[in-house]
């Protein structure tokens, strides 16, 4: 018998039940909550009276909704306002331990399950958000989940699953100066395409996955749903484990023990066999660029936006010339020629310190471009506190950028901070859907360094000239 | 839940491949906190006269048929809700996102899979604008010029959406005790406790 994976066995040690043919009634360890996915969750249980099983495993923070500036004020949308006080009435009456916006441990959910140490390898991490893959970056099988499902959560502390065939990806070779992960996975995807992953657990390996410190590996892991896959998972390693320690509520004393000898035991053994195995050489990358309105839609900055006649399949080509279109972009126009009007920095992919060190060492002596208006959103309070002690805070403020309060803003507009109709903006998101940053906005999802350089010249640029 | 038994509808056509969650129904309106009346959102940004939800014969159609990777993105259950809001019980594609998938079955919406050679002649009556039948107890669909084609559907799915069964509610009567025996045996390392939490937050 051939030996097990990663996921195999994190899947094998949650099983409550087996219904057989893939499917069983899998034991859930963490859940994090936000105010956008669960008040019908919530409701779920107020209707039926159910008890919340386990309060204690939950975690709760509003992030999507809440704004960036102005934060001692009251939050101006109405509906935003009722929905971040449902949630704080919620887990008021079930007893759910929440990060209130206020206090210092506030932040979007993928970032601050992790720099809590709520996440952890081994266990079964979910969340009523399909971003949910970020936290695999620990060698966890975390997953996004429906309101259904977080309502299935709250009551049983369990959740029918089927089992997923496994992907291996292998990264080789090591990252290119100017290329950083974020290049990586957009590559990636522009090769297997947003459904390339549907229907695998992707196991990112390999050399350079191996070098990558925790904030990278997250990085991959989060954008991993956008290759199609609900999971992303990285083997823990001693990096993830030097991580770890000593975070608020990671495990202490004999705990700390007896978990760390499990999660030595997790890595994928030799002998395990994948479904699918990748390999992808990230040494020979450029920095990459969307020009579309899927992830896919992807291509090295030093190019030019790709020709829909010359695409042989035909639903790839109609797809393209509609993204085309709403991106208000020609076929052949290059990259570098494409002028932006907004920068984002931040959001659950590219929003936590690392992120900001790399963006900020670019910026570094240089000024926004006059045209430009560029925003750095720290991913959570602690990352805000942790950047403004090293001063990367001035760094931004004094090449033009508002430093704002942690969320994720303009991810998905949805807190007043959103694209105008046709404004174009280089983001360090992981979505560039029509409207996802704003009825009519246009968005070219980039690394935080590419993000800073297109501030700095005003239009998509080659982060690397800047670099020299 | 209403079970879903048969259908027998004209099917809207929204064939555009991958499109996302973003675009069923757009996050401005997640703050909504009603499930109902969430039809009118849907696919708001590309309603109108040429839209197919909205023009003869398939306003009110209780089925969509899509193209590839329908529902990709986003968790939010939303997605599912407008639709079901609208009248659709069933969605038929080449493929689906995955967490969109999953969800349509909590609110009685049968998401069925095709291949090629299959989906294009669905494609064919409902752009002619024509009826399909559904069976969910056969797993049959029949098209007008009597060709039927058979769809996968796990045993369990099935037996919730004919019954209009709540998951929850199942699990809760047949597996309980197994969920408390589960916890007995849980290493220690995987629990939280409160004061911990209240350590964090300096409570
Ligand atoms: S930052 Fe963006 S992708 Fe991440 S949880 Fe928030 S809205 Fe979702």
């Amino acid at each position: 018998m051939s030996g097990k994976t990663l996921y195999d066995k994190i899947w094998d040690s949650h099983v409550v039940h087996d219904f057989g043919e893939g499917e069983a009634l899998v034991y859930v360890d963490r859940h994090l909550v936000h105010e956008v996915s669960t008040p019908q969750s919530f409701a779920y249980l107020d209707s039926t009276g159910l008890p919340l099983r386990r309060p204690e495993l939950q975690l709760a923070v509003a992030d999507h909704a809440v704004p960036t500036k102005d934060r001692d004020k009251t939050i101006k949308s109405e509906l935003a306002r009722n929905q971040v006080a449902r949630l704080k009435e919620n887990v008021a009456k079930h007893n759910v331990p929440y990060l209130a916006l206020e206090g210092n441990g506030h932040g979007i959910v993928h970032v601050i399950g992790p720099e809590t140490g709520f996440t952890l390898p081994g266990s079964v991490l979910v969340c009523g958000d399909s971003h949910t893959s970020t936290h695999g970056a620990f060698g966890c099988l975390a997953f996004g989940i429906g309101a259904s499902e977080c309502g299935a959560v709250f009551a049983t502390q369990a959740l029918r699953q089927t089992k997923q065939n496994t992907m291996r990806v292998t990264l080789t070779g090591g990252l290119p100066e100017g290329v950083t992960v974020k290049d990586v996975i957009l590559a990636l995807i522009a090769q297997i395409g947003t459904g390339g992953g549907v229907g695998y657990a992707i196991e990112f390996a390999g050399d350079t996955t191996r070098a990558l410190s925790m904030e990278a590996r997250m990085t991959l892991c989060n954008m991993a749903i956008e290759a199609g896959s609900r999971v992303g998972m990285v083997a823990p390693d001693e990096t993830t484990f030097a991580y770890l320690e000593g975070r608020p509520l990671a495990p202490t004393g004999a705990d700390w023990d007896a978990a760390l000898s499990h999660w030595k035991n997790l890595p994928s053994d030799d002998d395990a066999i994948f479904d699918k195995e990748v390999t992808f050489d990230t040494s020979i990358l450029e920095p990459q660029v969307s020009w579309g309105t899927t992830p896919e839609q992807t291509g090295s900055v030093t190019g030019s936006v790709p020709d829909p006649d010359a695409m042989t399949e035909p639903g790839r080509a109609e797809r393209a010339r509609k993204s085309l279109a709403y991106m208000g972009l020609t076929a052949g126009q290059k990259f570098a020629d494409i002028s932006v009007d907004r920068v984002f920095i931040g959001s659950c992919t590219n929003g936590r310190l690392e992120d900001l060190r790399s963006a900020a060492s670019v910026l570094q002596g240089h000024r926004v471009a006059d045209a430009v208006t560029a925003i750095a959103v720290p991913g959570s309070a602690a990352v805000r506190a942790a950047a403004e002690a090293e001063g990367l805070h001035e760094v931004f403020l004094s090449a033009g950028f508002e430093w704002r309060e942690a969320g994720c803003s303009m991810c998905v507009g949805m807190n007043g901070d959103s694209l105008e109709p046709g404004e174009r903006c280089a983001s360090t998101s992981n979505r560039n859907f029509e409207g996802r940053q704003g009825i009519g906005g246009r968005t070219h999802l980039v690394s935080p360094q590419m993000a800073a350089a297109a501030a700095v010249t005003g239009r998509l640029t080659d982060v690397r000239e800047l670099l020299k | 839940m209403n079970p879903l038994r048969t259908l027998c509808s004209t099917a809207a056509p929204v064939l555009q491949n991958a499109i996302d969650t973003d675009v069923i129904f757009p996050a401005r309106f997640l703050l909504l906190m009603d499930r109902d009346g969430l039809g009118k959102h849907a696919f708001a940004d590309w309603r109108g006269t040429d839209f197919p939800l909205d023009t003869a014969p398939w306003k009110g159609s209780e089925i969509l048929v899509v193209g590839e990777n329908f529902g990709t993105g986003s968790s939010r259950e939303q997605a599912v809700w407008c639709l079901a809001d609208l009248g659709i019980r069933c969605v038929i594609g080449r493929s689906f996102g995955e967490i969109f998938f999953s969800n349509c079955f909590k609110s009685g919406v049968l998401p069925i899979r095709l291949a090629e050679g299959e989906i294009t002649q669905v494609e064919a009556v409902a752009q002619a604008g024509k009826k399909i039948e559904i069976d969910v107890a056969t797993q049959e669909i029949r098209l007008p010029d009597g060709v039927t084609l058979s769809f996968d559907l796990d045993a369990h799915r099935k037996r919730m959406l004919l019954e209009g069964l709540d998951d929850i509610g199942l699990v809760l009567e047949d597996h309980a005790a197994e969920i408390t025996q589960f916890e007995k045996n849980r290493p220690n390392w995987l629990n939280l406790t409160r004061d911990r939490f209240d350590a964090l937050t300096g409570r």
